[in-house]
């Protein structure tokens, strides 16, 4: 734990020992709650790109579940916590399987959707007290006493505050978390380094599911009543507004954008009615051009701002360097030199009329450096994807290491052992080089969310890291292990994504135009590289424009033109043949 | 239930279905050209009636004022655009008074006309102006410069601009609700039927506005252009269609449509300052039905949402708007399937 | 002395943070054919971009007398640039009769009442696209797309005409067609600025060339001097190629 959160703990806790106004109290426990959802939200959301404005709705669950229980049946409120995390991942997974899979805004568009019925749904139910909602609802007891006033359940609000906090941090710092960044915009590559992008989808979504209903429960027993109106779609945005101003995709940025929601809201509620002179809920207006206006010229939320001051202050650590002598992770058998590692044979994808790859076959053997090449249009990278599972091939073979993986996903071709780079540098920004290519590693570590939130997976954590800086020795980059990867040039970042793939233990090495952009010296040491693995037994198969780069590195070339191989075999050959001339330069008329 | 009941949910359905097909188009129609998904449509609705209603107490309602304020504030900050720009001063002040202009004519001939008490037909034509200036001013002010955003953002800035405007129609129409007088009180039976001359207005105005929209998009250069915006952003700018100007005519045209929907609705439903949002949603449902694309299959899911309504409220009236919106999942799942997004790279 | 229609001095464009073009010259007389050559990744297609305004960038780009760096997409279409990009960017749920005739979309704000009468040239000058008019534009051949993109840019009556590589993906009989279609132009008044990876054919078809590589001119002469000089084979296939070829 860091010293700096110390003195601010402290105070928090010290807080209703002190003859502070109840209505200070008031406020921050309704911040703690809050800040729950907007927790939930900063994982979902912030990280990992789903946009949800109806976290109210799970709220609403998790307090009616247990006020509805405690009333009605009698039954602890404790249980009736449990009971409402049941009812509220039981709808949660419901909605995930139906919404999941729609991608872009149909999401948020849904989330609206469910948000609307789900608080229709509460305020028209019998039992559920309609628009009156249940009253007396009892108040928590904790070995004995009872959490009744405000200054009591303060503790149980914020303890539970910050273990989620913590909780979500340590997720978002672990092997599920790096795959869990990977989701918002790198979504094709984190499939292929093997992770689920849908499983990892769904768990986030459960969680801010959660974390959500475990704040109606605290709500329900504090305020003592329930009833439909704080879980209408009005408050999923507020709750959306509030992961927004604080800064999405910061943890505590969940507890600044509540604070900050909660005492403007209040402070409007008494100043705008007094000057426009007339009764009402005005502060909406100005949460709505506030929001506007932090779209238009603060997206990433008042956090960077506060982290810009922080980190003057209390500037950021490196991380600690203690995995020497972490126990190596697994490898796969490589195969014999010469082996027949990738069969191609007539592959062929046809795009409505047109057809992009027609019958294209070759082979690499292992230890061998294999070019694809051509002119513009002429199907290298379509191949090049087909083989690598990011699309479907329309009729053809492919076998690895004599399995057939022809029309297999990304993630199970990652499996067997072949890994990719991609044509635009897909690093996540705000992670470092180290982590990045720790992403590599996905496939062969094990821990799951459980374990990291818990902390438990310091050791299989050490491994990963240990081996991600091998493969970064192995390029050449290990000395900015710590650098964050936006920062780079787009000549390391292309080597940093080498070093990811090579962190996935591959047999063979796909390579998408990994000279592209580079000025010559970069191209130069990237070839150099390339040779060293091939040294070492790697075997390489890579689609480039740059000639000069591509001839003195490759073993053998595949020349393509309109979707059909034009001719095979070493650099000069390829160079002296005049169909490949024509191809490049045109035909005379 | 009998034929005459089912007959009078019928007509029900396919008279709210008239007024959500108007607002689905609306949606499409924003969407289409800016991929702004649109929630604030509602308000346009509100506002329409209840400035409709402001002007038949005689009263100026505060959406004139509002109107002004907006065209004042545009022209300022194009002014200091401009500026900056580098543009000289008396080159830059006579575009943006020329820009004005109408806003402001309209805001103050509203401002002279409100205490006239005007004959139904003006007040209704004025009702009109004013909401309608509104929607480039709001496209200005929210959205131009965010045109390469994200549907994801200009959605968010879309839920701002519904609280924002929802606020603003509390303060200016209050918080009690407001009828309007029948624009035609003759009333025709048809068998079990009874069709107010209010409803036979209704399904005639939504058909005429329909059927002028096609026309617009199809014969009309400037329809088209709007239409190839849509189709390809980058296409249309090659040609010198400007998006920008493209999104001030589709905010416009979407004004219009939400202010002419509360019009006609006003006399038969009592609309409150907030009543457009839930309005506007179930036109936005019609709109989904057609995956924000096609304006036929927008028409037939709102007949289909007007239809379902009307008879959800027969059964189960308590439910009808739950059902409703979770009818909109299983859409939203076909339509996400047919519709793959390619990940933003 | 003839006014070059086009002078650009010291352009420098890119995307995002890679610099591809670090201060290129060009110039382009009126009524000719430029064509700029070169291998993939050069900056052929960064150039027209960031001449038509579609990326940002620096230097001075003075066309038609006037420096219209500062200008929006938008205006330098008005001020009669038009360029068919290489992805054609046609409105392909639309007929080719609407694709033509919102190509005409300039001379109609320009007051220019006979703009539909460009339909008819069009038609003159690409038999295939008059029959297949009522036709949706994303259902024609890869050769017939690109005629209409060339016709589309017509129909507004530009100045200059940038091509980004005519003959992509297109069967070399078409491409014949194209080249016929770019010569028949220049001589009817019209000046084109011909991007291409097919250096034979540019080269055949051009007036002036202008060999690109890595963001840089490397060579540049009369189209008829750059065929025969054995540096453009070393350009595109690499160094070695050159003594492969003896």
């Amino acid at each position: 734990m860091n010293k700096k959160f110390l003195l601010p703990a402290l105070l928090l806790f010290a807080l209703p020992l002190l003859p502070v106004p109840e209505f200070w109290i008031t406020q921050l426990n309704y911040i703690g709650m809050f800040a729950l959802v907007s927790l939930g939200l900063v994982l979902l959301t912030g990280v990992g790109g789903l946009t949800s404005f109806g976290q109210a709705a799970f709220v609403g669950l998790g307090a009616y579940s247990s006020a509805l229980l405690s009333t009605r049946f009698g039954i602890s409120p404790w249980l009736g916590l449990c009971a409402g995390l049941a009812v509220t991942m039981l709808v949660a997974l419901l909605l995930a399987w139906l919404t999941l899979r729609m991608s872009g805004h149909y999401l948020p568009l849904a989330t609206i959707a469910w948000a609307l019925s789900l608080n229709y749904t509460m305020a028209n139910m019998e039992f559920l007290g309609k628009y009156d909602g249940i009253l007396s609802v009892p108040a928590l007891q904790l070995f004995g006493f009872s959490l009744q006033g405000g200054r009591s359940i303060y503790y149980l609000i914020w303890v539970i505050a910050l273990l989620a906090a913590l909780g979500v941090r340590n997720l978002l710092d672990s092997r599920p978390g790096r795959a869990i960044r990977a989701l918002n915009g790198a979504s094709m590559m984190a499939e292929a380094m093997g992770v689920s992008t849908f499983r990892y989808k769904v768990i986030i979504f459960m969680l801010a599911a959660m974390l959500a209903s475990v704040s109606g429960w605290l709500f329900a027993h504090f305020q003592r009543t329930v009833n439909p109106s704080p879980f209408a779609l009005k408050m999923g945005i507020e709750y959306l507004f509030m992961a927004v101003v604080g800064g999405i995709g910061n943890v505590w940025g969940a507890f600044i954008g509540a604070a900050v929601f909660k005492v403007i809201e209040d402070q409007l509620k008494d100043i705008l009615p007094l000057l426009l002179g007339s009764q009402g809920n005005f502060e909406i207006i100005v949460l709505g051009v506030v929001l506007v206006l932090i779209i238009k010229y603060a997206p990433k939320g008042i956090w960077p701002y506060g982290v810009a001051v922080c980190s003057r202050w209390f500037p950021a650590g490196q991380r600690r360097r203690d995995w020497d002598g972490a126990a190596p992770l697994i490898r796969r058998t490589k195969p014999e030199v010469g082996e027949l590692l990738l069969d191609v044979v007539k592959l062929r994808k046809q795009f409505g009329g047109l057809l992009a790859v027609n019958d294209v076959s070759f082979q690499i053997h292992t230890g061998e450096i294999v070019g694809l090449i051509g002119p513009n249009g002429a199907g290298k990278s379509t191949t090049f994807n087909l083989i690598s599972g990011v699309i479907g091939l329309t009729s053809g073979q492919v076998s690895f290491r004599g399995a057939a993986v022809g029309g297999l996903a990304a993630r199970e071709i990652a499996q067997r052992g072949m890994s990719r780079t991609f044509q635009h540098v897909k690093l996540i920004a705000d992670m470092t080089v180290l982590e990045n290519v720790a992403l590599g590693g996905h496939l062969r570590s094990q821990s799951g969310t459980a374990r990291a939130m818990l902390r438990l997976d310091r050791e299989e954590e050490k491994r990963l890291f240990a081996e991600a800086e091998r493969q970064l020795q192995r390029i050449g980059m290990a000395s900015q292990a710590d650098q964050l990867a936006g920062n780079l040039a787009l000549g390391p970042q292309r080597l940093i994504e080498i070093a990811r793939a090579l962190c996935t233990d591959p047999a063979l090495l796909l390579l998408d135009e990994p000279a592209a952009g580079l000025r010559h010296k970069e191209k130069q040491a990237l070839a150099e590289v390339l040779r060293q693995l091939k040294r070492e037994g790697l075997s390489i198969l890579l689609v480039e424009h740059d000639m000069e780069f591509v001839m003195g590195l490759t073993d053998r070339l595949v020349v393509m033109e309109f979707g059909t191989k034009l001719i095979e075999g070493t650099p000069e050959v390829v160079q002296a043949s005049p169909a490949v001339m024509a191809a490049y330069l045109g035909t005379e008329h | 239930m009998d034929f005459s009941i089912a007959s009078i949910l019928l007509l029900d359905g396919l008279t709210n279905g008239a007024i959500y097909a108007l607002l689905g188009l609306a949606t499409v129609l924003v969407f289409a050209v800016t991929r702004v998904i649109f929630i604030p449509q509602g308000e346009f609705v509100a506002f329409g009636a209840l400035t409709l209603a402001g002007l038949q107490q005689g009263q100026a309602p505060g959406t004139i004022s509002f109107l002004l304020g907006l065209a004042l504030l545009v022209a300022l900050l194009d002014l200091v655009a401009a500026l900056r720009q580098g543009r000289r001063p008396v080159n830059a002040i006579l575009t943006v008074l020329q820009q004005a202009a109408a806003p402001v004519a309209i805001g103050l001939l509203g401002l002279w006309a409100a205490p006239q008490h005007l004959s139904l037909l003006l007040q209704v034509l004025l009702t009109l102006a004013i909401v309608t200036a509104m929607g480039p001013l709001i496209y200005r002010l929210a959205y131009q410069s965010l045109a390469d955003a994200s549907v994801l953002v200009l959605l968010i800035v879309s839920v701002g601009v519904h609280f924002a405007l929802t606020g603003l129609g509390l303060v200016f129409f209050g918080a009690e609700g407001s009828r309007n007088p029948s624009f035609w009180d003759a009333s025709f039976t048809l068998g079990p039927l009874l069709i107010s001359g209010q409803t036979v207005i209704i399904l005639l105005a939504s058909l005429a506005l329909i059927l002028l929209l096609w026309l617009f998009f199809e014969r009309s250069l400037y329809g088209k252009a709007l239409r190839a915006t849509a189709v390809n952003r980058l296409g249309a700018r090659l040609m010198g269609i400007s998006s920008i100007a493209a999104g001030r005519l589709s905010f416009t045209m979407a004004a219009f449509i939400g202010a002419l929907s509360g019009v006609l609705i006003s006399p038969t439903t009592t609309i409150f300052y907030d009543s457009g949002f839930l309005i506007g949603l179930k036109g936005f449902v019609a709109a989904v039905f057609a995956g924000l694309a096609s304006y036929p299959g927008a028409a037939l899911g709102a007949v289909l949402v007007g239809l379902l309504e009307s008879f959800s409220s027969f059964w189960a009236s308590a439910f009808k708007e739950v059902i409703v919106f979770t009818s909109i999942l299983p859409v939203l799942l076909w339509r996400s399937l047919r519709d793959p997004h390619v990940e933003e790279s | 002395m003839s006014q070059d229609l086009l002078n650009v001095r010291s352009l420098h464009a890119g995307y995002g943070r890679a610099e591809v073009l670090t201060g290129l010259n060009l110039r382009l007389p009126e009524a000719s054919v430029v064509t700029v050559i070169g291998p993939n990744g050069a900056g052929k297609s960064t150039l027209l971009n960031a001449l038509m305004g579609v990326l940002p960038s620096q230097g001075q780009v003075i066309f038609d007398g006037a420096d219209i760096a500062g200008l929006s997409l938008e205006d330098r279409v008005m001020k009669g640039l038009a360029l068919v990009p290489e992805k054609r960017e046609l409105f392909t749920t639309m007929t080719v009769e609407d694709n033509l005739i919102l190509g005409g979309f300039r001379p109609m704000r320009l007051g220019q009442r006979d703009w539909r009468d460009g339909l008819e040239k069009v038609f003159e000058l690409f038999p295939r696209l008059k029959e297949r008019r009522a036709q949706l534009a994303g259902t024609l051949s890869g050769g017939e797309r690109q005629m209409l993109a060339v016709g589309r840019a017509l129909m507004a009556r530009p100045k200059l005409l940038m091509l980004d590589e005519p003959s992509l993906g297109l069967a070399p009989l078409i491409v014949k067609e194209v080249f016929s279609i770019v010569a028949k132009l220049r001589d009817s008044g019209v000046s084109i600025l011909l991007i291409e990876q097919n250096a034979r054919a540019a080269l055949e078809v051009a007036d002036y060339a202008y060999v690109l590589e890595t963001g840089e001119v490397g060579l540049e002469g009369s189209a008829a001097d750059l065929a025969r000089d054995p540096r453009v084979i070393e350009t595109y296939l690499g160094a070695g190629a050159k003594r492969g070829a003896q």
